[in-house]
């Protein structure tokens, strides 16, 4: 019997108004994963992560995260969780450990606990040498690095990964993706989304989303043999560009953004 | 040449008459700012609160604190004073005044005795007290003149004041108000027009065509001119209608000065907008540069002459001086170019000075 | 040499930032050239002092004979440049913004009628000329920008990552439009992060910290390097990469889903890598030669780069 996925829904949907943001969504995601949530701008990733994070309410359907409901559970989930996003959560104007405590006090961590982590993120980034420096004089990639990190800092069983790496130079984005590969390795399930095709082939499992539907999920091995094509930015423009209509409705850059 | 700056100001248009809830901000922000500073900014007193203290309780001492009660300046309590209370009264600012008719009142009301009232008035704040102890001079003697002047007062002097006999401060401060709203609105709709631009990042993208700088600077400056006109229009309408305010000279001559001046801010904001980076700084950068020179030192509440002389020179450099010499011309004096040109002149002279500057100043690279 | 481009020993420094030393290159006309790398590598840079938006601090650059520094107006009317920020009206409509752009850059107004419909024609965005450009979907926002700077005939684009944050359907469209111009005979410069987008262009220059670090077409810049990779297809051991990297003769490991793409040194047989690394994991492997990518190569650049360094 398998145990009982981390990250689960069925039959999903979230409306807004007439547009449908989120359509008939089902998924399993297993501990230690690392889920790929592929879909162009619009698509519906966001909504859908949202969902997962409590921060929206579904308009039908069940969700799951780390057994927790969506809808009337959002606060347990939020304690259990790791939210990321392309537009690094960072206080630019705040040094890289105020950053960091800061974090630590909304997540609720005692004073000890606090400079215990921050002086333990601070090695394990390298930053120790930073430590008073502006965060926003950072390099991109130790600025990903350290919002990872301080989406990690209450210990999440889960991590959500919005958009996290673009515009970052190959050699971090390996790094990167290094760290990722530890996070799963240590028993934690990382959610990825993206519309990056070459990030997508680093995901163990994949969904590729299409006007809030998922259209095609496995990995991205399995996905390769199936269409019989050599990346997944030839499967992605295979899939969506048949189906793709030449205008999609207005309403998506006001619902969604990423 | 025409054509572009033609395309500029098109666009400008389309901008403005696009963002429509922007455009109903424009219109409206002068008239409700008009209402609140009209209305606040006033150093007329009116129902001042008083108690009485009548040991007289004749007809004579009931018909002077009617004659208090007559045109709207005080306003009676309500109830009997009693002397105890009266400091109580000034602590809790129930009162501001408190008049004590003594019980011989009528008695020395005759000819040939001096009848006596006592007035108690805080003076806190001195200038109120100074307020409200000439209004209650002047009542005195509008008695003392309906008893045929039975009542001998040590002083009869009768001032005439011109131009606002009713010394109404209202007619003052109006014409202040609309040359400041002007500048303000005016200064702010052009200080964010390049800045957003520079944000949204449509300035690069226009920057790499062949266009010139005098090109972009007067494109953004003629639709403004046009709205800042408008606003002037609905501010003179609405000071007309809410205060009364007189108009003695010609409204032609007020409405061209107007456009001049409207355009010295709008170059001002546009010189601005060459500077500052962001909209917010713009933002920020015009309300420090328009509002607190314009109140302080443009001759708004305080007369340019009464200055120290360093003041004197900064509010030489400023449009509103020079427009409110204007306004309050054309407006309470009647007065026409005759008297005014010097002022028209500089004015004038000021808006052409900025716009050069801001198109000197506007930088055709990104460094 | 009839460059079209000629950029020479072009420095530039922001205050103590240096974001751009000592870059070179030429481009013919009617090339597809591409400046690769990643955010501050200088291609922003290098792309706003071509078309006179920056002054260069030493070196030389000329487009068609002009002078970047000297003649602005010259260089301005032959080019056509697209910010990497969209940065057209929001709030007008896409004829609007087109014919903005028409008049500034004055287009004669009897041909305009058929410029108009060349450029509707191949952005297919006729049905929309009458949406207000902030309500386009990302893809057409990138078409209209593309229009909008096409409305002069330029003989020069400049594209300063057009593509980014585009998603994978509209990029692809993207890329058949440039192809298009190109056999129209249009010179195009375009700039992009992404290194399987170099494999579009006829030649690029790989920067990367204000530095050129190699030049060519793409397929003889993977051929030179001669990076020995190999495949390792095994879901079970993909956790375990950090095992592998330490065996000798392995440059690097990176983990694709259930595979494993290790580098190996330059000169190390297959072989001797398989029994290295089978004995590391304590079972048989299978390795697979790949071929490696261009984020490959640019990845030995740099590590070429910093073994030099120290």
């Amino acid at each position: 019997m398998q145990p009982e996925p981390v990250v689960y829904a069925e039959h999903l949907s979230k409306r807004f108004g007439s547009f449908t943001a989120v359509d008939d969504l089902s998924l399993s995601v297993q501990q230690g994963e690392i889920f790929g949530f592929l879909g162009a701008n619009g698509a519906g990733k966001t909504t859908a992560i949202r969902m997962f994070c409590g921060l929206l309410t579904p308009t039908s359907g069940i969700a799951r995260v780390a057994g927790f409901d969506v809808h009337t559970e959002a606060r347990k989930i939020k304690q259990t969780i790791g939210y990321m996003s392309q537009k690094f959560s960072l206080y630019e104007d705040l040094t890289v450990a105020q950053n960091i405590e800061f974090y630590g006090g909304i997540y609720g961590l005692s004073r000890a606990e606090i400079i215990d982590k921050t002086n333990r993120m601070l090695e394990e980034l390298k930053l120790e040498e930073r430590r008073h420096t502006l965060t926003r004089s950072l390099p991109l990639g130790w600025k990903q690095r350290l919002a990872l990190s301080v989406a990690m800092l209450h210990d999440p069983s889960i991590v959500f990964l919005d958009e996290p790496t673009g515009g970052v130079d190959p050699i971090s984005r390996r790094n990167f993706w290094r760290i990722i590969y530890d996070i799963a390795a240590n028993g934690k399930t990382v959610f990825v989304t993206t519309h990056y095709m070459d990030e997508a082939e680093y995901c163990g499992r994949l969904s590729i989303m299409y006007q809030g539907r998922i259209i095609e999920l496995g990995k991205p091995g399995e996905l390769k043999e199936k269409y019989g094509l050599k990346s997944m930015q030839e499967i992605f423009v295979h899939l969506v560009g048949e189906t793709e209509p030449a205008d999609k409705p207005n309403i998506i850059s006001s619902t969604e953004n990423g | 040449m025409r054509r572009r700056l033609l395309a500029i100001v098109r666009k400008e248009f389309t901008h403005i008459f696009r963002d429509w809830r922007t455009l109903l901000i424009i219109i409206l922000m002068p008239i409700l700012m008009i209402v609140l500073y009209g209305y606040a900014i006033t150093l007329d007193m009116r129902n001042i609160a008083f108690g009485v203290i009548d040991d007289a309780r004749t007809p004579e001492s009931r018909a002077l604190v009617e004659a208090f009660t007559e045109n709207g300046f005080f306003k009676p309590l309500g109830r009997e004073v009693n002397r105890q209370e009266i400091e109580q009264l000034f602590m809790r600012r129930d009162a501001l005044m408190v008049i004590v008719i003594p019980r011989e009142f009528s008695r020395e009301l005759q000819p040939g005795k001096r009848a006596r009232v006592q007035l108690l008035i805080d003076a806190s704040d001195s200038n109120v007290g100074t307020f409200v102890s000439n209004y209650a001079e002047q009542v005195l003697q509008l008695y003392n003149r309906r008893l045929n002047g039975s009542i001998p007062l040590l002083y009869d002097i009768a001032p005439r004041i011109f131009y606002n006999p009713d010394m109404n401060s209202t007619y003052f401060f109006v014409p202040g108000l609309v040359a400041l709203i002007l500048m303000l609105i005016s200064a702010l709709l052009t200080s964010i027009a390049i800045t957003r631009e520079k944000e949204t990042g449509t300035l690069e993208q226009i920057l790499v065509s062949p266009v010139h700088s005098r090109e972009i600077i007067l494109g953004k400056v003629f639709p403004y001119i046009l709205l800042g006109l408008m606003n002037a229009a609905i501010i003179l309408i609405s000071a007309r209608l809410l205060f009364n305010v007189p108009m003695r000279g010609s409204l032609l001559l007020l409405g061209m000065l107007s456009l001049v001046y409207v355009f010295v801010a709008l170059s001002f904001g546009l010189m601005i907008s060459t500077v500052a980076k962001t909209q917010l700084v713009a933002m920020f950068m015009t309300l420090m540069a328009t509002i607190l020179p314009t109140i302080m030192l443009s001759g708004f509440i305080f007369p340019v002459s009464s200055m120290p002389e360093p003041l004197q020179y900064l509010a030489r450099i400023l449009p509103a001086t020079y427009f409110l010499i204007i306004i309050r011309g054309i407006m309470l004096k009647g007065v026409g170019l005759a008297e005014l040109w010097p002022d028209s002149l500089i004015l004038t002279g000021l808006g052409f000075f900025l716009v050069v500057i801001a198109i000197r100043r506007f930088r055709m690279r990104l460094e | 040499m009839d460059a079209l481009i000629s950029v020479e020993h072009f420095s530039k420094s922001y205050g103590s930032q240096k974001a751009v030393q000592d870059l070179s290159f030429e481009i013919r006309g009617g090339e597809l050239f591409g400046l690769i790398g990643p955010d501050g590598a200088g291609k922003t840079t290098t792309m706003r002092t071509l078309v006179t938006l920056l002054r260069p601090d030493s070196g030389t650059m000329h487009v068609q004979g002009f002078d970047v520094s000297k003649d602005i107006r010259n260089i301005r009317s032959i080019t056509g440049y697209m910010p990497q920020r969209f940065s057209l009206y929001p709030d007008l409509s896409v004829d609007q913004n087109l014919r903005f752009f028409a008049d500034l850059f004055a287009v004669p107004k009897k041909e305009l009628a058929a410029r108009l419909e060349r450029l509707y024609h191949f952005s297919r965005l006729q049905p929309f000329a009458n949406r207000l450009a902030g309500r386009l979907s990302g893809g057409m926002k990138q078409k209209l920008a593309l229009s909008c700077t096409l409305i002069h005939n330029p003989v020069l684009l400049v594209l300063d990552e057009p593509t980014t944050g585009v998603d994978p359907v509209s990029r692809n469209e993207f890329w058949n439009i440039l192809r298009e111009l190109r056999a129209q005979g249009v010179t195009i410069i375009v700039s992009t992060p992404y290194m399987d987008e170099a494999l579009f262009c006829d030649r690029i220059v790989i920067m990367h910290e204000g530095r050129a670090l190699a030049q060519g077409t793409p397929a003889a810049l993977i051929e030179q390097m001669q990076l020995p990779m190999y495949a390792l297809r095994d879901s079970d051991v993909v956790m375990r990469f950090a095992v592998i990297e330490q065996t000798p003769g392995v440059v690097s490991v990176q983990t694709f889903g259930d595979t494993l793409h290790i580098t190996a040194e330059i000169g190390t047989d297959e072989a001797s890598l398989t029994r290295s690394i089978a004995a590391a994991l304590g079972h048989d492997v299978v390795l697979e030669p790949i071929a490696p990518s261009l984020e490959d190569v640019f990845i030995s650049l740099i590590e070429k780069e910093t073994r030099h360094a120290t």
